[in-house]
């Protein structure tokens, strides 16, 4: 299975995804830079956090024009495994990928903390891994990370099961709406978090309960492809 | 020859006349010296260039006999200071990196951007010798927290550095904050950067080979800092305010894209010398690269980049606009250093020559505007000798008995009352807002004695802390140097590290005071003597002086920065106990020694009285031995008594390990004495109970003195003196007034 981690200006969590991908599942990864026109060879793509092109003007309001976006619509409809994390969130949401918008946090502050969410739906190409209403310990690190969007969008969010992950219990760290921290499309191929599963891989450093969303998109991609592929 | 080309700048002559140089902190004696120099009266861009360039921040000419002092070398070092930042040899072909430098004039002024570049420029300083940024660390001082341009000071100050750490993806890893109203309007903002590079990357800032072109990358040159250098060593008043257009402002993304594409730059090998702008812009460094390389520099400043128009020389030369960096390769790889910077989206523009007649020149619009020779800019600025004298304070503080305190008996109400002081208080408020996490290395995370940051493809791992107690220092200054380095020792020991190096930043009043030179000189004995014995040597640092407003001096401040080498992951400790039953051993001893402790800034409003006492040879074989305990196994949680005492260090064990402890301690100290003095060389360790006795025959082998006082058990606080109840509070009481303290205040 091959990997591509996308690299904006303004990235910094390109390398933490390299790392993950070739730490937890052993699988191919590049680096691709945000001027690439062909993703064709990839089965699934990291839209890693940072600050992308300084988060002028709106997080990832600019880097929804790079080339490479329009690669990423392809793909996202091709069926090909997409994961936004953090600023990689608030990209796939500006381009259109993701409903909603990510908003400045309700306490106005950036927050750097684990946080402990609920796995929502177990069922997605991400989350296979996961159990039904598993808690689990996934890092956070955003000033802007307050997910909103209109009732019309989250009574639909919630017909579809689209909510991946919320913030567990009443430890809401940004004000979002329904606490929710992750979110697929209709499609469940492409989803978007603000905690950083890259971050949660090795108990040294606080959890590894991030590791499950590389594994489960191993274990996807084997289903979709047979067992006769080896990644 | 110079020549003068707008009409609005003044005249050679009015300059002289005039004494128009001392509005740029110039005196009569050096401006003769200058002319000398010259052979002729200084034009408005020369005399700019030049009191920069010997500016205190620049020159270190008040500071230069107390720098002389401190130890500089070392098995290990390989580089010490002089260069950008020092750095240290960890094995295997790596080495680690590091610097730190005060912003804390700026900071008074614009506490967001004042912050935010002080983290940018010691970024720059980090990446151009051209190691990979792994961390940052920040030192911070304010006044008292009830007041309400503290808080401000306080909130923006936090922001600036989260604005720039977390844009450009470095964590913000550890740090201290200190309250006390010696600071108020005089913050200070010390920032620091750690960096790991392979020993055959090293680079210098030189401006080597006759002939080769110099190249200037990084974002357009604005109006922005002009004169930064100057404002910063000068005491702050009512006209500071108007010093605004002195602070620069940062651009993290910048830098960040200025960072990958240096460190690519780097890494192509083709580098012949490179160094960062930082304070005097384009004048420190183009004279620093050609002073170290014994050569001249032709500087064309049309070719400089201006995102304003109109700019004269003057302006390009002494404009502190942020993320820049000037290097030198050969004229065959210009194409190659281009098309790196051109992937990146950073103009590089080829803006001078080296040449070999060791002079800065200067040309502008097809005339030359400066000439001046490289080695008066960077090496003859006059070094002053200051008088020094012991201050009137000193010995009547001294006599200050601070055992004839009343007696504290309600010991919890005590303990809550240090606990919910903003400078021992959870710095949680702080260090949420920091990413202390991107680059997935951060083992150890704020809030423990030191951080610890992995390194990737090894076992080894890098300790870290900034610390200074203002408070010993200004009662002593040569104890609180001792103490200074100790107690940042002490961190990294309990982190599971061996202490390598040191870089300081000296923030100190006016120096021109004999008073406040008296505490430069006897602080930097200290600090010497303990670099020397604990063998950590001071490779780079920084010198902040005049910290002064009306209201006067602050505390005599030398931070001392730190780093550690884990040799084993396995090694890493923390503070937090671990298990319900495991022992409580106490490393050191105990007397009563109140002196500018935290107690007594809390009950009696200032400190007073002799500081705690240090033997550094004690120190020594503390650190050796718990050091040895650590790596033989037999710790579980190591913590540095330090504010507070006893009743704090056991206090924050319990709040970080989430379990309570019961303590009996025997004394003859009176009780709130035992609890809250602030004795040095001791460290709180707790061992599992099969493990208990090898750690206290191993104690005593090494010759520490240590006892076992109590036990890990259920989820209360209890400390017990001679048999009679002291504290006794549930743990997630206290916890809630440690937590609760600052954002109460924040509020």
């Amino acid at each position: 299975m091959k990997f591509a981690v996308l690299v904006f200006p303004g990235s910094n969590c390109d390398i933490d995804c390299y790392k993950a991908v070739e730490d937890t599942i052993g699988q191919s990864v590049d680096y691709v830079w945000h001027t690439a026109t062909d993703l064709s060879a990839y089965d699934a793509i990291l839209v890693p956090g940072g600050f992308s092109y300084g988060d002028y003007l709106r997080c990832g309001a600019i880097a929804q024009f790079a080339a490479v976006m329009s690669e990423v619509q392809k793909a996202a409809e091709a069926g090909k495994y997409i994961l936004g994390i953090c600023n990689g969130f608030q990209i796939l949401t500006e381009a259109g990928l993701l409903p909603g918008a990510l908003i400045r946090n309700n306490g106005l502050k950036f927050v750097c903390q684990q946080e402990q969410l609920e796995v929502v739906n177990s069922s997605t190409a991400f989350t296979n891994q996961y159990s039904q209403g598993e808690m689990i310990n996934i890092p956070i690190a955003h000033g802007e990370g307050n997910y909103y969007c209109d009732d019309a969008t989250l009574a639909e969010l919630k017909a579809n099961n689209q909510i991946v992950f919320r913030y567990a219990g009443d430890t809401n760290p940004n004000g979002s709406v329904e606490n929710i921290a992750g979110i697929s499309n209709k499609a469940g191929n492409v989803v978007g978090m603000m905690p950083h599963p890259e971050r949660a891989i090795d108990q040294l450093l606080g959890s590894e309960d991030g590791k499950r969303m590389f594994t489960s998109i191993l274990n996807a991609w084997r289903e979709q492809h047979g067992a006769a592929v080896n990644g | 020859m110079a020549q003068q080309l707008t009409a609005k700048e003044p005249t050679a002559e009015q300059i002289a006349e005039q004494k128009i140089y001392s509005q740029f902190g110039v005196s009569d004696y050096e401006y003769e010296l200058i002319c000398g120099f010259l052979g002729r009266q200084p034009n408005y861009t020369e005399i700019g260039v030049f009191s920069v360039m010997w500016s205190e921040h620049c020159s270190y000419k008040n500071s230069k006999p107390i720098l002389k002092k401190f130890p500089i070398t070392g098995p290990r070092v390989l580089m010490g200071p002089g260069e950008g930042a020092g750095i240290v040899d960890i094995g295997d072909n790596q080495a680690v990196v590091f610097k730190i430098e005060s912003h804390n004039h700026p900071s008074a002024v614009e506490p967001f951007q004042g912050a935010a570049t002080g983290v940018g420029g010691i970024i720059r300083d980090i990446f151009s010798m051209g190691a990979r940024p792994i961390a940052l660390l920040n030192s911070l001082r304010f006044g008292r927290l009830e007041n309400e341009r503290v808080k401000y000071l306080f909130e923006h100050v936090v922001s600036g550095i989260a604005g720039y750490g977390n844009c450009i993806g470095i964590p913000t890893v550890a740090g201290e904050v200190m309250f006390d109203e010696s600071y108020e309007g005089n913050p200070l903002v010390n920032a620091m950067c750690v960096g790991l590079i392979d020993h055959d990357k090293i680079q210098r800032g030189v401006a080597k080979g006759v002939g080769n072109p110099v190249f200037y990358v990084g974002p357009a040159t604005g109006r922005d800092g002009i004169h930064g250098a100057t404002f910063a060593s000068v005491e702050l008043s009512e006209e500071s305010e108007e010093k605004r257009t002195a602070v620069q402002v940062g651009d993290p993304f910048m830098e960040k894209l200025v960072m990958e594409a240096t460190l690519e730059l780097i890494d192509s090998g083709i580098v012949l010398g490179i160094q960062d702008m930082g304070a005097a812009g384009l004048t420190c460094s183009s004279a620093e690269m050609a002073s170290k390389a014994g050569n001249g520099l032709e500087l064309y400043l049309d070719e400089v980049p201006q995102r304003e128009t109109g700019m004269t020389p003057y302006e390009m030369m002494l404009s502190e606009s942020q993320e820049r960096m000037l290097f030198v390769v050969e004229p065959q790889h210009e194409a190659q250093a281009k098309e790196i910077f051109d992937r990146w989206g950073i103009i590089c523009a080829k803006v001078g020559k080296v040449t070999d007649d060791g002079r800065l020149r200067l040309f502008h619009q097809g005339q030359e505007v400066a000439d001046m020779p490289v080695k008066a800019l960077v090496d003859e600025c006059p070094v002053y000798d200051k008088p020094s004298q012991e201050p009137a304070y000193f010995s009547e503080n001294a006599a200050v008995d601070t055992a004839a305190y009343d007696e504290v008996t309600d010991l919890t109400g005590a303990l809550e009352k240090v606990l919910a002081s903003p400078t021992v208080a959870s710095k949680e408020w702080v260090y949420n807002q920091y990413d202390y996490m991107v680059r997935t290395s951060t083992a150890v995370q704020p809030g423990s004695d030191a951080a610890v940051v992995t390194i990737r493809g090894t076992r080894k791992a890098l300790a870290m802390t900034t610390d200074c107690n203002g408070r010993y220092v200004y009662l002593d200054p040569e104890v609180g140097g001792r103490i200074a380095v100790a107690e940042a020792a002490r961190n990294i020991v309990c982190s599971g590290a061996e202490p390598l190096a040191v870089t300081d930043n000296l923030n100190f009043g006016n120096p021109e005071k004999p008073e406040v030179f008296w505490q430069l000189e006897k602080s930097a004995d200290g600090m010497s003597e303990a670099c020397v014995i604990l063998n950590t040597p001071v490779i780079g640092g920084n010198v902040s002086l005049y910290n002064e407003n009306a209201k006067g001096a602050i505390y005599p401040t030398p931070v001392i920065g730190m780093v550690g080498l884990v040799h084993d992951i396995d090694h890493i400790t923390t503070q937090g106990f671990k298990a319900e039953g495991d022992v409580i051993i106490l490393v050191g001893e105990t007397k009563a020694e109140l002196g500018g402790s935290e107690l007594q800034y809390v009950l009696q409003g200032a400190a007073a009285g002799r500081p705690p006492e240090i033997d550094l040879a004690t120190e020594k074989k503390v650190l050796d031995a718990v050091l040895g305990a650590i790596q033989k196994g037999l710790v579980a949680s190591a913590h540095d008594l330090s504010e507070g005492g006893i009743a704090v260090a056991v206090a924050e064990s319990c709040i970080s390990g989430r379990l309570g402890a019961e303590v009996a301690l025997t004394s003859d100290l009176r009780a709130d004495h035992l609890l809250f003095s602030e004795s040095q060389s001791r460290i709180l360790l707790s061992a599992k109970p099969e493990q208990a006795a090898a750690l206290q025959t191993w104690l005593t082998e090494q010759g520490v003195v240590h006892a076992q006082i109590g036990n890990v058990k259920g989820s209360s606080l209890t400390i017990s003196v001679n048999g009679k109840a002291g504290i006794q509070a549930p743990v997630q009481q206290l916890e809630k007034v440690w937590k609760d303290a600052i954002p109460c205040l924040m509020k």
